[in-house]
């Protein structure tokens, strides 16, 4: 039984909106509620779920770059949560993430060198200046960068080479967790190949344990062990890859499955089409029961009431639907 | 360290693949390029230079003229300027030369400018900084505190501040430097707001950068731009001050001058001695214009998407 690396319980992040006016009703919008998972040592995790789904928020709050408004995160034992922000800061050459936007990711005062060497100062002080340096160039090559462009400035690079100073300033201090968040979907497809081939092969070689956000399902799949597959920031479905995209046990999971993209036309033609009507419901004003009833293919009265539990549909699969028989009876007739 | 365990192979690295076409040319940090594009402004370059050397005669000027700022000449009293005299820009009422006058004046001028300016980017920009990175509560506060003292009248404290530092005109032009950091205040918070959701500063309070070497790490570098345009503007406003506070006879005092003064001086000469006004004021507009081209081409430099 490999270690439990992380443990999410009952993570909730509320914002409070509503503007500076303190007279107004304060207004909530539950970006991530109660979302519980557990990591071990070495798993990939995908994230998936559509924008503005709570899935930035979900790894900003693992982290407490988001400060979650209720639950726990455990890590390794000992509760991020509960950290003064003193011991966080120590406890963060554990953790690391890569951004989405790699260009707005990187300071543009600031050379690669400097760059790579922010997090290395706070994690490991004392060492030196050739020391450090000698590090940065070493993870440079890591990363695929030539070790001539340390003098460089953000804005020189490409994308994936934007990317990759990223990457690289990522697990210069050699972390056991990072959370990727999008970090392909603003590059073009033969470099988002590139940057996830490269993922892989740091994770491997470092053994690193990813919680990988996306919303493209064919990337999420290339690198996952594992699916979370969120709604309005609520879990509907979590389990092995190969499992939820073989037989789903939420219709949201199945709409997504077949909305994807393929990239070959006869198969996309015969494919069964269930396009999910409308845009997801606001999260300051859920619907009340699943939040997904709204736009469900299957929805009856019964799901405005209850708010469906995450059940064990086998496999360490689990899903939170009332009528997962259903769902995956259905798919099994399509199939 | 995991990092390079034996499993290295060549096989791997095909595998990764490298993307290190070097860029060309020699490294362009943010500021060297601004600086390639002011140079390229010509209006800019000009402005420059002729502030330069206004600034070089300020300095080096009251050295080279024969006549001191305060010593009658006896023989000239209200002499138009002449070459033969040696009064080049000739004398005033009592006698002293005003070439003299006008580039001690400057020199005043400059001083009480530069002083106040410092004073109000230093105060400004660390309190726009802090505001706007703290954010809810403590920004309000503070920004509440900037709104109050925009709301009192400008006078009442020079006077007050009169009062307390009696005749020290560079401890009163300190104090107006502390009076003019708000508006640096507000444009450098409303910079920050936008600066401290960037996700390379997100990306260093996940790196664990403490707040503090946050703001002047990764926000202060960034407000380059916006404080050195604004600070551009503020030379020109503080000289403008300083010239009206000495018309009301709060500012300099004789013997010693300003641009201000002999400006207020010289148009109690209007039609008698033009050149009491003509001299003066014409250093206060062609270094007033310099700067105003010099603070246009550091926009341009710094902003080129607002052209």
């Amino acid at each position: 039984m490999p270690e439990t690396l992380l443990s999410v319980e009952n993570l909730s992040t509320v914002f409070d909106i509503g503007g500076g006016n303190p007279f107004a009703k304060a207004l909530e919008l539950k970006a991530v509620s109660d979302v519980s998972f557990t990591l071990e040592a070495g798993e990939t995790l995908g994230i998936v779920g559509e924008s503005g789904c709570g899935k930035s928020t979900l790894g900003r709050s693992i982290l407490r770059l988001i400060e979650p408004t209720h639950g726990r995160v455990v890590w390794q034992g000992k509760s991020l949560t509960d950290l003064s922000v003193g011991e966080m800061r120590k406890a963060r050459r554990d953790l690391s993430i890569i951004f989405q936007d790699p260009v707005a990711s990187l300071d543009p005062r600031m050379n690669v060198g400097k760059i790579i060497e922010e997090p290395l100062k706070v994690a490991e002080p004392s060492l030196g200046r050739k020391a450090r340096r000698e590090r940065i160039e070493k993870v440079m090559e890591e990363v695929g960068l030539a070790p001539e462009m340390i003098n460089r400035y953000p804005h020189e690079f490409s994308g994936g080479q934007a990317q990759r100073i990223g990457i690289a300033r990522a697990i210069v201090t050699e972390p056991k967790l990072i959370v990727c968040d999008e970090p392909v979907s603003a590059l073009d497809v033969s470099i988002q190949a590139q940057i996830v081939n490269l993922l892989k092969a740091l994770k491997e070689r470092m053994g690193l344990t990813l919680i990988f956000i996306s919303h493209d399902l064919s990337v999420v799949r290339l690198v996952s062990d594992r699916i979370l597959v969120l709604y309005l920031g609520r879990v509907v479905e979590i389990g092995p890859r190969r499992e939820v995209f073989a037989n789903p046990g939420h219709p949201y999971s199945k709409a997504l499955l077949a909305a994807a993209p393929i990239p070959d036309p006869a198969i996309a033609r015969s494919r069964e089409k269930t396009p999910l009507k409308g845009d997801p419901p606001s999260p300051i004003n859920p619907p009340s029961g699943c939040a997904f009833r709204t736009r469900c293919p299957i929805a009856r009265d019964v799901c405005a009431e209850k708010l469906p539990p995450l059940v064990d549909v086998g496999r360490g699969h689990r899903a939170a639907c009332l009528f997962t028989g259903d769902v995956r009876a259905d798919e099994a007739i399509a199939g | 360290m995991t990092l390079y365990a034996g499993k290295r192979e060549a096989l791997e690295d095909a595998f990764i693949g490298r993307d290190d076409e070097m860029p060309r040319g020699k490294p362009r940090s943010v500021t060297r390029d601004a600086l390639r594009r002011f140079r390229a402004n010509k209006a800019a370059m000009t402005a420059l230079v002729v502030f330069v050397l206004i600034v070089l005669a300020a300095i080096v000027g009251p050295y080279l003229v024969p006549y001191d700022y305060e010593t009658p000449d006896w023989e000239a009293f209200t002499a138009p300027p002449s070459i033969e005299s040696g009064h080049y820009f000739g004398t005033d009422q009592n006698g002293r030369d005003l070439l003299a006058r006008t580039l001690y004046g400057t020199r005043v001028s400059l001083l009480v400018a530069l002083i106040a300016t410092t004073v109000s980017v230093i105060v400004g920009v660390l309190y726009g900084a802090v505001s706007g990175f703290a954010g809810g509560r403590i920004d309000s506060a503070m920004m509440r505190f900037v709104d109050v003292m925009y709301a009192l009248p400008y006078i009442l404290f020079v006077i007050l501040l009169m009062v307390m530092f009696g005749r020290n005109v560079f401890l009163l032009f300190a104090a107006i430097g502390l009076l003019e950091w708000l508006t640096m205040a507000r444009i450098v918070r409303g910079q920050t707001l936008s600066l401290k959701e960037k996700e390379f500063v997100e990306a260093a309070r996940a790196a664990g950068v403490s707040s503090f070497a946050i703001i002047l790490r990764h926000i202060v570098p960034n407000l380059v731009g916006p404080v050195v345009i604004y600070a551009s503007l503020t030379i020109p406003e503080i000289v403008i001050t300083e010239s009206f506070l000495s018309y009301l006879g709060f500012g300099v005092q004789e013997p010693l001058t300003s641009l201000g003064t002999l400006i207020s001086e010289g148009t109690g000469a209007i039609g008698s001695a033009d050149w009491l006004l003509l001299f003066p004021g014409g250093v206060l507009v062609t270094m007033l214009l310099a700067l105003a081209f010099i603070g246009d081409g550091l926009r341009d430099a710094f902003d080129p998407k607002d052209r």
